[in-house]
């Protein structure tokens, strides 16, 4: 299974993306650059976190617009699998791969620290080998990770089993609406997160838990 | 030529995390009448060839729409000054 890592100016956690994959999870893999409009054959592309733009105007939406995106547009439109964690969470909602937005932490903070999450939807390509319910400790770092939607979008969300993790109870690190942590495009092929799966894949980095979400996606794969 | 002001602001349903604590200073600042603050965004833009107004005002709306502001979360209004 091949995996690219995007890199725009100003991302910061492709190269921790890239170990994931490549030395935890065994898969080649590939960064991407912002410019060019070629997956180089990625069956799954990782917007990786960081300050895409240096975050300007808003987080994610000059990112949305460079060349590799477009590209990545098709490749979700094809099915083709995508995984946004933190900034790239923002930056796939800002290109409507994904619906809603993040804004502002409610305490107004940059908080980077572990949460505890709840596995919601285990029956995904990205959660197929964790339990429903099951908890993981996983870092984040974000100043701009409240999840907010709409009330129909909410609804659709809670409906359709798109939310595959929420921050556990009272562990919600930013106000996000309804404690979510990460949600999944109509399709299920495309998944934003806040907290970073990458930093957490190698027990050497503290936990482990992380692992689970890319062999998800190598199980999913075969 | 054609000078253009946008303004966005949070849509009034959301908490605006920035503008409360920028409140909160300013009410420990004595300003005790303050009730509300909201922080939102200035953009100036100068947009050559910006001769008919409504031509200019459409691109403006398209830009708002589609970069300057995001619906989902955000309201935003403009100025085109001839």
């Amino acid at each position: 299974m091949k995996f690219g890592v995007i890199r725009f100016p100003g991302s910061n956690c492709d190269q921790d993306a890239f170990h994931a994959v490549k030395d935890v999870l065994g898969q080649p893999v590939e960064y991407l650059w912002h410019q060019e409009a070629d997956l180089r054959g990625a069956d799954c592309v990782i917007v990786p976190g960081g300050f895409s733009y240096g975050d300007y105007l808003r987080c994610g939406a000059i990112a949305r617009f460079s060349p590799v995106m477009s590209a990545v547009q098709e490749h979700a439109a094809r099915g083709g699998l995508v995984l946004g964690i933190c900034n790239g969470f923002q930056v796939l909602c800002e290109s409507h791969l994904l619906p809603g937005a993040l804004i502002r932490n409610d305490g107004q903070r940059f908080v980077c620290r572990h949460v505890a999450l709840r596995v919601e939807n285990a029956g995904t390509p990205f959660t197929n080998q964790m339990r429903p319910g099951q908890s993981l400790c996983i870092p984040v770092a974000h100043g701009e990770g409240k999840y907010v939607c709409d009330d129909d979008t909410l609804a659709a969300l809670r409906r359709s089993g798109r939310i595959l993790f929420r921050y556990a109870a009272g562990d919600n690190p930013n106000g996000s609406l309804d404690d979510i942590a990460g949600i999944a495009g109509e399709g299920f092929n495309v998944l934003g997160m806040m907290p970073h799966p990458e930093r957490a894949a190698d027990p050497a980095l503290g936990s482990g838990d992380g692992r689970l979400l890319f062999e998800s996606l190598l199980n999913y794969w075969r | 030529m054609a000078q253009v002001k946008v303004y966005v602001t949070l849509k009034p349903a959301l908490l605006d995390a920035q503008g409360k604590v920028v409140q909160g200073a300013l009410q420990q600042l004595g300003y005790e009448d303050v009730t509300q603050v909201r922080v939102g965004k200035y953009i100036e833009m100068t947009v050559a060839d910006g001769t008919r107004a409504p031509a200019v005002e459409a691109q403006v709306k398209e830009m708002c729409d589609r970069l300057l502001a995001n619906p989902v979360i955000e309201d935003y209004k403009f100025e085109v000054e001839a």
